[in-house]
């Protein structure tokens, strides 16, 4: 495969020709956000926070799902995509109910890490303050939609590694949900297998396990990769947590 | 003359204030420091006038802490959102995805010991507001301090930049919710 050579704030880099910007990033350890990207997952783009700026182009775009051409010139950290990221962070919060304090991974959760990384010290939106539901019914976990972020990583890692797609997305814009089956309780749904790989990736406290109390529970985010990696290449090698 | 500082206490659980008071020595350094000029730890009666400073705690989740907010922000040179709930509504904020009635129901009624009854004079019992909001959707608010509650080193922080006249920029390690 070709190689093609391309820069990053300032900076000369080679890769092989099909591999994202993001990709790119990560393997020369410059920091770009990031919220709905997991490695090991297909890229979806959906949540902006990778978005960068290349020169010639007044768009911004997700450096997820953009690969880098030659001589390209790619700015990773701008003003204006501070500005854009921290919208971004804003929105989410006022379109949830995100109570840190009552939450079971406050302190261990990637919407609080991206709020300080953006320096959100308030929202400048109005809180919208959703009527979302709870469901409890799983002998094991809870999906509590207040605290979702429609990243859809448990939609694709039940579906992409498990093979159960149990979660979809039902309705539209901010009526966005998370639903189990075909809507049901999740704990009537006949795909679950109850691996736990879907409260495993969850960025937030959406999905968790049952008993778990205010900040005690971690998540394994990283595992994913190395379950994909063993299956496509028969590698069974734990990789160093990656920034996400 | 020395910084008049004050601290208020709306919808909250005073967790803020009990994590002010984990300043422990230190609030002796900040006693030299500053006249105390309205607490809920000190016996005033009215919001004075012509305040340098105000931490508030809480969400604004009725008429009284309304009222109050308003007072605060003519009265102050500066006002501080003072812990989440002041900052994102946070716990008080948890009933507004629902109807007024149905959260009076709930609360005065179905959880009531004896006497079930819904407040219908608002004389002496501040009336909730439709839902909780931040301090900054009600007024104009100048510096936010998280946390539930905030530590007595960020509020310590906090205090001594504006008490050096700085608006204070909390450094990564003090911008934490929850």
């Amino acid at each position: 495969m070709a190689v093609i050579t391309f820069i990053i704030d300032d900076e000369q880099y080679s890769a092989q020709e099909g591999v994202t910007i993001l990709q790119v990033a990560r393997d020369n350890k410059i920091h770009i956000p990031t919220l709905c990207y997991l490695d090991g997952l297909s890229t979806l783009g959906a949540c902006r926070l990778c978005v960068v700026e290349i020169e010639g182009s007044p768009k911004l775009f997700p450096a997820c799902t953009t690969k880098p051409t030659e001589n390209m010139v790619v700015r990773t950290n701008t003003e204006k995509l501070k500005k854009y990221r921290r919208i971004i962070v804003e929105l989410l919060a006022s379109e949830g109910n995100h109570q840190c304090a009552v939450c079971v991974v406050n302190g261990h959760c990637q919407l609080q890490d991206l709020a300080y990384e953006v320096g959100l010290d308030h929202v400048r939106f109005p809180y919208l303050f959703p009527k979302k539901s709870l469901d409890a019914t799983h002998k094991d976990f809870v999906m509590d939609r207040n605290r979702c972020v429609l990243c859809t990583r448990c939609v694709r890692v039940c579906h992409e590694v498990e093979g159960a797609h149990v979660w979809d997305i039902s309705g539209r814009g901010i009526h966005c949900e998370i639903i189990a089956d075909l809507n049901q309780p999740w704990g009537t749904s006949a795909n679950c297998t109850s691996c736990g790989k879907c409260v495993s990736v969850c960025p937030t406290g959406a999905l968790f396990e049952k008993g778990a109390s205010v900040g005690e529970m971690q998540k394994e985010h990283d595992f994913i990769k190395f379950i994909v990696t063993a299956r496509n290449k028969h590698e069974w090698v734990h990789i160093a947590p990656e920034d996400e | 003359m020395k910084p008049r500082v004050a601290t208020a206490w709306l919808g909250g659980c005073s967790g803020c204030h009990m994590s002010f008071l984990d300043l422990d020595e230190r609030l002796i350094e900040l006693a030299d420091k500053i006249d105390l000029v309205y607490s809920p730890i000190a016996d005033v009666k009215e919001f004075p006038e012509n305040v340098d400073v105000t931490l508030v705690e809480g969400a604004v989740t009725n008429s009284e802490n309304e009222e109050l907010a308003h007072i605060i922000r003519k009265n102050s040179r500066l006002v501080v959102a003072f812990g989440d709930c002041a900052t994102t509504g946070n716990v008080t904020a948890m009933r507004n995805p629902f109807k007024l009635e149905d959260v009076e129901k709930r609360a005065y009624i179905e959880l009531a010991d004896k006497n079930p009854r819904i407040p219908d004079e608002y004389v002496t019992i501040a009336q909730l507001l439709n839902i909780a909001h931040p301090l900054h959707e009600i007024i104009k608010v100048d510096v936010w301090l998280h946390g539930c509650p905030p530590t007595a080193d960020q509020i310590w922080f906090t205090v001594n930049e504006l008490l050096q006249g700085k608006i204070p920029v909390l450094p990564p390690v003090y911008l934490r919710y929850g």
